[in-house]
């Protein structure tokens, strides 16, 4: 029995031991801050909508993050007639495949399949999002640093700026050189502070995580409810468990 | 009132002369008589029993939205991979029935693999028990089936690249094998035509199967009577009334104690599904998010974690033998670790039933039987190329510990019957 | 509960207790799966309110939208239609709406919100096969010689008014039902909800 135990125990230690090479910066937590996630949307609309759909998310749902239908009509219905409608793209699945070489994802639920050992799918986003560098050699002009060789350009560079990446060649311990990161150098300035871009870049990941599992607010919330009432219900069993055994010891 | 407790006895009384609900009720429940001194291991048989019911309750209602069709909708999305997500996000409460039912089948591997080990510490397999141990490993086989074809439906990237390397295991059988994979497929490769076959494995015929299964089990059980962690028979010491001095009536003291257990199990149960539904990759595989794409294989794919001690197994053969490759007696191995569980009865030859009155040869192999179990499962969900702590290659560990875990069982009947046993008591303790 | 010598009371109590809480928390988890089998986002979505055009409506004419699955007619009617209204008040069930097949701002001699614009759904009260129009009087219309124009169902031949009203005698029981609608304007409506339900 102890042994077990004590196996078990070590299962999650030797899962950590083995953690990919990959760092992941971490995505500020903004589930519950309603107003970043609105932002969130906003930039979603604007910048990602164009090329990514998001087909199964309708657009009335948006009023789990506080807006009325009437907001979203105004500001946010660009793709669809009706808000009950899910955020398509008017774009051709095989065009698409012609232009970026692969149709770009639908992005209902990137920030749950973006999940690995390295980080959340919320950390990989914002990474993802923050680390395009100018590379000549790609046909966009971008790549990135934890997507290399993406086929999506940096959309939001006009916010960012324009950064290139420096690399530093290194020994890969088996003899030969391997290329490391060593850091970024910003060449145009963008019309965001780097702070207000993080942000910025913070809310549009926090709304795609909501929008991965829209429910996921209330599913915390129902959870308590219902592990009070277990509670509850597993003190009435075992007194009624004690209270019959009696007769046995 | 006492007009009313006529009225039912009567009507009680018209229905016991046509049928034994009241000899029934005696038989399996109030008259049952159960040893009084199970533990905790016996709380997985009624868990084990909840689960089937969560399955087979919360599967109804995710059928009459789930709809097995790999075509494309307009959105460019395979159907039933949509059809996932319609349930997640358009049908009320739907995302609640969802995650009981996916984490129903971890729970339920979970809760079968503790059962079983139950069987291991007090040896509630042997005679005369051997049947209902064999029923239970048939039980267990047709969980996988389900649990297999169940993997398929929701049409991810490892629901797809999973049935396609399962299904390619066939293709090791020789002369029949690559005919026979394409049969199972219904295609050449996994199709429209896979999914819609497997959805009907999955919701009907292996159901079918389990739930007689599961009922012969409970039958050939409650023939014989519980074993108990002292392994000794409670038969063999009845009082005047012919009631097991050792007994108590299933009804209502093991009903009472397993409903606690029950709500302790619902608590872990909900936890996950409210707190954690992918469980960290492990219920929910973060590749099973992307729909399935022929053309493109995840760049690890690993079996959900409840098949990795067997997967383990299949990758750590790699000789061939008698002129046929490595990877049909992979499939031999995989198989072969399941199958040799059925021959417990047979292979122990231990005097005493229970661990506790077994020598210490049972209770260190066994101890590194689990270790191994553990570390095979662990190995099977990382690539071939991991090293444990770092250091240790995972590869060789696989293959001793495969080798291990069949020598274990192959070499059982010669040390089972040497080891060192305490007496066996009389009575429970 | 009356406790004596041969009953346990606090056992009894207790298993009272237990079962009353197992017992909610057995309706608890019934929740969701009927919860489930409400019409879900999907459909709702489909049957969200629709916009009708009504601006190139001729006098006479009907243009036939869908909401839910149902046709729903918009009728332009021209004042003598308007006027057959009066001739058909004694031959229909119900010439006054006293059953509710209609919204409140509906209950009127022309079942209208706007006299010359009349909403209904195209479906027969009687098994819910969708009436033909039988707009032409009199003999013309092949329906009787008498007849004032309106609406007849081809399965059972209930006839139905300009209004939708029903005639008397006939399978159906009830007036054809006018959904719940609001103008936008002058030449949109929107079927499906009104100002009430905003």
């Amino acid at each position: 029995m102890k042994k077990l135990l004590t196996v078990l125990l070590l299962a999650p230690i030797l899962a950590l031991a083995n953690g990919s090479e990959l760092h992941l910066d971490k995505a500020p937590d903004k589930s519950g801050d309603q107003a970043a996630l609105q932002n969130g949307a906003k930039l979603f609309v604007n910048y990602c909508l164009n090329c990514h759909s998001a087909s199964y998310m309708r657009y009335n749902r948006l009023q789990d993050i506080g807006l009325t239908d009437t907001q979203i009509k105004d500001n946010l219905l660009f793709t669809a007639d009706k808000v009950g409608e899910p955020m398509r793209i008017a774009m051709q699945r095989a065009d698409a495949k012609i232009w970026f070489g692969t149709a770009p994802p639908d992005l209902s639920l990137i920030a749950r399949s973006r999940a690995s050992e390295s980080g959340s799918g919320a950390d990989w986003l914002y990474t993802y999002l923050r680390t395009f560098y100018r590379d000549p050699s790609r046909p966009s002009g971008w790549n990135n640093l934890v997507f290399e060789n993406v086929g999506m350009p940096h959309v939001l560079w006009e916010l960012q700026g324009e950064q290139i990446a420096h690399f530093k060649e290194v020994d890969d311990g088996q003899g030969g050189k391997a290329k490391h990161f060593e850091k970024f150098e910003m060449v145009k300035e963008g019309s965001m502070k780097p702070a207000d871009y993080d942000s910025a870049v913070a809310d549009l990941v926090a709304y795609l995580k909501y929008m991965g599992e829209p429910i996921a607010g209330l599913r915390k919330k129902l959870g308590i409810f219902v592990l009070v009432g277990l509670g509850l219900l597993f003190a009435l069993t075992y007194a009624l468990k004690r209270e019959y055994w009696k007769d046995v010891h | 009132m006492s007009a009313m407790t006529n009225k039912l006895q009567d009507l009680l009384g018209w229905v016991d002369a046509r049928f034994p609900l009241t000899k029934m009720y005696k038989e399996h429940a109030s008259e049952y008589y159960a040893p009084k001194n199970f533990n905790f291991w016996y709380f997985f048989g009624s868990l084990a029993l909840l689960v089937l019911v969560n399955q087979i309750v919360t599967g109804i209602f995710l059928t009459m939205h789930f709809k097995p069709d790999a075509s494309l909708n307009t959105s460019g999305v395979p159907v039933a991979f949509a059809s996932v997500e319609y349930i997640m996000r358009d049908v009320p409460l739907g995302w609640i029935i969802r995650y009981m039912h996916s984490t129903g089948a971890s729970a339920f591997f979970v809760v079968v693999y503790l059962h079983m080990f139950r069987g291991l510490l007090y040896g509630s397999y042997r005679k005369p028990r051997e049947l209902i141990w064999v029923f239970g490993l048939l039980i267990f086989l047709c969980l996988m089936a389900e649990a297999f074809f169940g993997y398929l439906l929701p049409w991810g990237q490892m629901s797809f690249w999973g049935a396609q390397v399962i299904v390619n295991l066939f293709s090791a059988i020789p002369f029949i094998g690559p005919d026979l994979s394409v049969f199972i497929r219904g295609d050449y490769v996994v199709s429209d035509a896979t999914l819609n076959r497997f959805f009907a494995f999955h919701v009907i015929a292996i159901p079918l199967v389990l739930l007689g299964l599961v009922v012969a089990h409970l039958l050939a059980l409650h023939e014989v009577g519980s074993n108990n962690p002292d392994g000794v028979e409670i038969k063999k010491h009845k009082d005047a009334n012919g009631i097991p001095l050792d007994g108590i009536a299933f009804h209502p003291y093991y009903t009472v104690k397993d409903i606690v257990g029950v709500v302790v199990f619902l608590m872990v149960f909900s936890i996950v599904i409210f707190f954690m539904p992918e469980f960290g990759g492990y219920f929910l595989e973060y590749n099973n998010f992307i729909p399935a794409d022929p053309l493109k294989t995840p760049s690890h794919i690993a079996p959900v974690w409840y098949f990795t001690p067997f997967y383990s197994m299949l990758r750590a053969v790699t000789v061939n033998f008698f002129w046929i490759d490595a990877k049909f007696w992979g499939v031999v191995a995989m198989g072969g670790g399941v199958v040799i569980l059925g021959f417990l009865p047979w292979l122990d030859r231990s005097p005493a039933k229970s661990i506790r009155y077994r020598g210490p040869i049972y209770k260190t192999l066994l101890t590194i039987w689990v270790v191994a179990f553990l570390i095979l499962g662990f190995l099977g969900t990382k690539p071939p190329s991991y090293a444990l702590f770092g250091i240790i290659p995972g590869d060789p560990v696989a293959k001793m510990f495969t080798v291990y875990y069949f020598v274990f069982f192959i070499t059982m009947p010669w040390w089972s019957k040497i080891d060192k046993c305490k007496p066996e008591p009389d009575r429970v303790t | 509960m009356s406790c004596d010598e041969k009953v346990d009371c606090g056992r009894r109590n207790l298993i009272v207790a237990t079962a009353a809480a197992g017992g909610v928390g057995g309706l608890a988890v019934a929740v969701p799966f009927i919860a489930s089998m409400a019409p879900s986002e999907r459909a709702k979505s489909a049957g969200a309110p629709v916009e009708a055009d009504i601006s190139k409506l001729e006098p006479g004419q009907m243009m036939i939208v869908e909401w839910r699955g149902k046709p729903v007619w918009i009728l332009r009617r021209t004042p003598e239609m308007l006027a057959s209204l009066k001739k058909t008040d004694d031959l229909v069930s119900d010439p006054h709406s006293e059953k509710t097949m209609q919204p409140d701002y509906c209950k009127n001699e022309d079942r209208s919100i706007k006299p010359e614009y009349f909403v209904v759904v195209g479906i027969c009260t009687h098994l819910g096969c969708s009436p033909s129009e039988k707009f032409k009087t009199g003999a013309e219309s092949g329906v009787t010689a008498d007849w004032a124009g309106g609406f007849l169902c081809p399965c059972h031949g209930s006839t139905f008014d300009l209004a939708g009203r029903v005639y008397k005698n006939k399978p159906a029981p009830d007036n054809l039902v006018v959904p719940p609608y609001m103008y936008l304007s002058d030449s949109k409506i929107l079927i499906g909800e009104d100002k009430k339900g905003a």
